[in-house]
């Protein structure tokens, strides 16, 4: 079991902040394919991804209790 | 010294964490609403941030900074929320025992923010909102140097 959070068009295309899904020892590239399947409507491409409040790479491996955000282009400031 | 904040930044708090016998200058960036965008009337806007990561990455530019300016002392507060038109959305103060190093310290700190740090602003103009996405480049940090964008929404 892995929580994963949503932010800003992401987080209101799916509905939800936040999001707990059965997925372990995948890379975060199957990830996104494991989210894309459940959520065929959103896109995960060029969304960047933290775990455990870290930018990880897609080649990046997702272990249960990790948690994980998908991270929109940002635009702070 | 790094916070992203719900309530209205006070630019003198920030001033006074930066303040030190050793400063010979203090420079401030202040991010505020602007009204007009490429002709179009923004109403408000709003900023959501994922707070922990977002306090982060604010303290690891804050290491960047001290690594290329070694002797600044640097804050930083971000506010999200709802915000108006003027309100202070960004609060960056730098003190260096010289000018040169605190304007210097202050732009890389805004253009890193920009870069990486995981906020978002959501415009509201009269007929419609978006949630603004500005980067061209979406490298996963560390990267060496912020790149400068050509189509940055400053």
């Amino acid at each position: 079991m892995i929580k994963i959070y949503l932010f800003a068009q992401l987080q209101e295309d799916i509905g939800q902040k936040e999001l707990q899904v059965e997925f372990s020892n995948g890379t975060i590239k199957e990830l996104k394919q494991f989210l894309k399947n459940a959520y065929p409507q959103s896109s995960f491409d060029g969304i960047m991804v933290a775990i455990n409040e870290e930018y990880a790479f897609d080649t990046d491996i997702v272990r249960a209790g990790d948690t994980i955000a998908f991270i929109p282009p940002v635009s702070g400031g | 010294m790094f916070t992203i904040v719900q309530e209205p930044i006070r630019v003198e708090e920030l001033i006074q964490k930066v303040e030190s016998p050793n400063a010979g200058a203090i420079t401030t960036f202040i991010g505020t609403v602007r009204e007009w965008t490429k002709g179009k009337r923004t109403v408000y806007l709003e900023y959501d941030a994922y707070i922990p990561m977002a306090e982060k990455m604010l303290q690891k530019i804050g290491i960047e900074i001290q690594e290329k300016w070694p002797d600044t002392v640097i804050a930083i507060s971000h506010r999200i929320g709802h915000l108006n038109i003027s309100d202070i959305a960004v609060c960056i103060a730098v003190s260096s025992p010289h000018r040169k190093a605190a304007y210097e310290a202050n732009e890389y700190a805004i253009e890193r923010i920009k870069q990486m740090v995981p906020i978002w602003k959501k415009e509201h103009w009269e007929n419609g909102e978006m949630w603004i996405g500005d980067q061209l480049e979406k490298t996963p940090y560390p990267t060496e140097k912020p790149p400068l964008d050509g189509d940055r929404n400053d």
